[in-house]
């Protein structure tokens, strides 16, 4: 063996604790659950019979894919503009915008949602604000329902869009925007032809990262659907916990982690993941 | 690349501060159409922070920048429709060398058949018309700093300006380039203007050069009128070296006479009575041989000497002036060096240069 080779295996030799750890408690009961979805309530593939049949299931999977998509889309957007001021502004301030960015992972997910019910409910301050104002007669259905699903996650995403958009951003060279400017190209067409396309594998990273927990929500759904639009992570618990169909919740969960596990495998054809998640290189 | 000319760019009493710090005080400048214009000074000097206000990304707290008469203070950088040679040439990465050279000529919304005729025609003629499909990643130094050229040349620009086009490159190809880049300006026959810190580049390759000190302009004007009769201390210790005599100077009939101790040294130049400076090339004086006279002759013993192939460089140390730098090519020197040799020194009026020292 190559003495390349033997010391890239004593790294190997190093982490291997931490794998076989990592095997015993966390991959392997995992698999053991999943593959309830094979065995209950009789062995076969009964249960992903009904992800063509069950119209339950199908509606569940496209509340999940739709509440993923139009959440995604919505904190890439205000994620981009976000990143864009704090890329843009100086070094001292970037620090300030940057804390104002993570304040919010730092809060429990479960008193967020209810900060979002008590402002968005018939008699909170949104419905009451706009009441006042005259722009309504009656309350608005803010929440417990998708609309409220969707501010809850969007809320709880952003910062998740924001890091990988701005660490690309920041290696963008301001010379090349200002080099644009230079050749003729108004703000807009620097941003256009210049920034947009530089910043794009960020905007991908940061899309992908924000989709997949989009799909596992389960706290905010919970609470600010109402019970009344289920998303997957809801409807699991629904079949384990209160119908005792542990067979069709570990299908629909095996259907989740396969999906994750096939949008990672796409998009890490297109960009390079590991750097933009921050693995250096 | 048709027909036309250069443009004339004018400078009048432009300063930057920032806060109370002044980047830039009271330059004014003017270059002729067609002209090739250096702006030469040690970082920090200010000579980028003027390119910045030509090219229109900074704003001048004082005075205008005028393009053929006409007032462009207040236009935005892209509609100026100046090319511009970054420093570090910022090159679009996501674009191939074509595309970043078609760049200008898309925000433009030129047609496609012409776009891509003055594409290929610009490449021709940096040669890079074989690279066109490369990335900027792809291609070396001196491509990439040929690209950048090509992507400021496309859209025919009123002026090309260029921020140290050449510091990114080792010093044989810096050379090569440097004669590319003089033949291109003959070629075109545009106005350039270039900043660098590199004396010798700008000796070589300008039309005029400006000398920038701590954001004030110094002295403008060819590069022979400025080696052989630098204005202050600054300039002729920055454009090549020299050797400085201290002195109380009278006005005679060719220029003056510096006193120092018992040795009177001849010069040309203005300088009213008084304290006063010479400035005296190292190339410029010579060792005499036994029985040899010159305008001005000094005494000394050789101090240290270093053979440098072509030359030799001899430092002598003298009883009035000092140690004085001297430059020899090998044929010219009488005898073979060796420390505390006495020898002779020689040099004609017309070597000893009077200089103001530069305002503090």
């Amino acid at each position: 063996m190559r003495p390349a080779g033997r010391h890239a295996l004593g790294w190997w030799g190093l982490i291997l604790p931490a794998f076989l750890l990592m095997t015993a408690f966390y991959v392997a009961p995992i698999l053991q659950v999943l593959a309830i979805s094979f065995t209950e309530p009789q062995p076969g593939l009964g249960n992903y019979e009904r992800l063509l049949t069950s119209e339950s299931v199908q509606r569940v999977i496209g509340t999940t894919l739709r509440i993923g998509v139009v959440t995604t889309a919505i904190a890439l957007l205000l994620g981009y503009a976000l990143a864009y001021r704090i890329a843009l502004s100086g070094p001292r301030a970037q620090r300030w915008w940057l804390l104002a960015v993570l304040v919010p992972l730092w809060i429990s997910v479960l008193v967020r949602a209810f900060a979002w019910v008590t402002l968005l409910r018939r008699q909170g301050l949104v419905n009451q604000g706009l009441m006042a104002a005259g722009a309504i007669e009656q309350p608005l259905a803010l929440v417990w329902n998708e609309f409220g699903i969707v501010v809850g996650m969007v809320h709880y995403m952003v910062p998740y869009a924001v890091l990988p958009m701005l660490s690309a951003m920041r290696e963008i060279d301001p010379r090349v925007l200002a080099a644009a400017r230079g050749l003729g190209a108004g703000r807009a067409g620097a941003f256009l032809r210049v920034f947009l396309p530089l910043s794009l594998p960020g905007v991908i990273a940061a899309g992908v990262l924000v989709f997949i927990f989009s799909l596992g929500f389960y706290i905010t759904p919970a609470i600010l659907g109402g019970g009344k639009t289920l998303m997957a992570a809801e409807w699991i618990k629904l079949q384990i916990l209160d119908l005792i169909r542990w067979g069709l919740g570990a299908m629909l969960a095996t259907v989740l982690v396969v999906a994750i596990l096939a949008t990672l495998a796409v998009f890490s054809r297109l960009v390079n993941l590991r750097r933009l998640f921050g693995a250096g290189g | 690349m048709s027909g036309r000319a250069g443009h004339a760019l004018s400078l009048q009493g432009l300063s930057k501060r920032y806060g109370s710090f002044v980047a830039v005080q009271d330059a004014s400048l003017e270059v002729g159409s067609g002209r090739f214009l250096t702006l030469l000074g040690p970082s920090g000097s200010g000579k980028t922070t003027i390119l910045m206000m030509i090219a229109g990304f900074v704003e001048p707290s004082e005075g205008r920048v005028l393009l053929d008469g006409r007032d462009i203070t207040a236009v935005p950088p892209e509609r100026r429709e100046f090319g511009m040679v970054f420093q570090g040439y910022a090159l679009f990465p996501h674009m191939t060398v074509a595309e970043n050279v078609a760049f200008p000529l898309r925000v433009r919304r030129l047609g496609r058949a012409e776009r891509d005729a003055r594409v290929r025609a610009t490449l021709d003629l940096v040669q890079l018309d074989q690279f066109a499909d490369r990335r900027p990643s792809q291609l070396s130094g001196g491509q990439q700093q040929r690209v950048a050229l090509a992507r400021a040349l496309v859209f025919d620009p009123a002026l090309l300006l260029l921020d140290e086009p050449l510091s990114a490159l080792d010093k044989k190809l810096r050379a090569e380039l440097q004669d590319e880049l003089k033949a291109l300006h003959r070629r075109v026959g545009r106005t350039f203007i270039n900043v660098t810190h590199d004396q010798e580049e700008a000796l070589s390759l300008s039309d005029e050069i400006a000398i920038l000190n701590a954001g004030r302009l110094v002295q403008v004007g060819a590069p022979s009128a400025l080696y052989e009769r630098p204005a202050t201390r600054f300039v002729a210790g920055f454009l090549g070296r020299s050797n400085f005599v201290e002195g109380e100077a009278e006005r005679d009939a060719g220029g003056i006479v510096l006193r120092r101790g018992g040795t009177r040294v001849l010069g040309v130049g203005e300088a009213p009575p008084g304290p006063a400076l010479l400035s005296l090339r190292p190339e410029k004086i010579t060792v005499l041989a036994e029985g040899e006279g010159e305008e001005n002759v000094v005494e000394g013993r050789i101090a240290a000497w270093s053979y440098l192939g072509a030359g030799y460089a001899i430092t002598v140390a003298t009883a009035d002036l000092g140690e004085l730098k001297v430059h020899l090519p090998a044929w010219r020197i009488p005898l073979v060096p060796a420390e505390g040799m006495p020898v002779r020194l020689g040099w004609p009026r017309g070597a000893a240069v009077a200089v103001a020292e530069d305002p503090a």
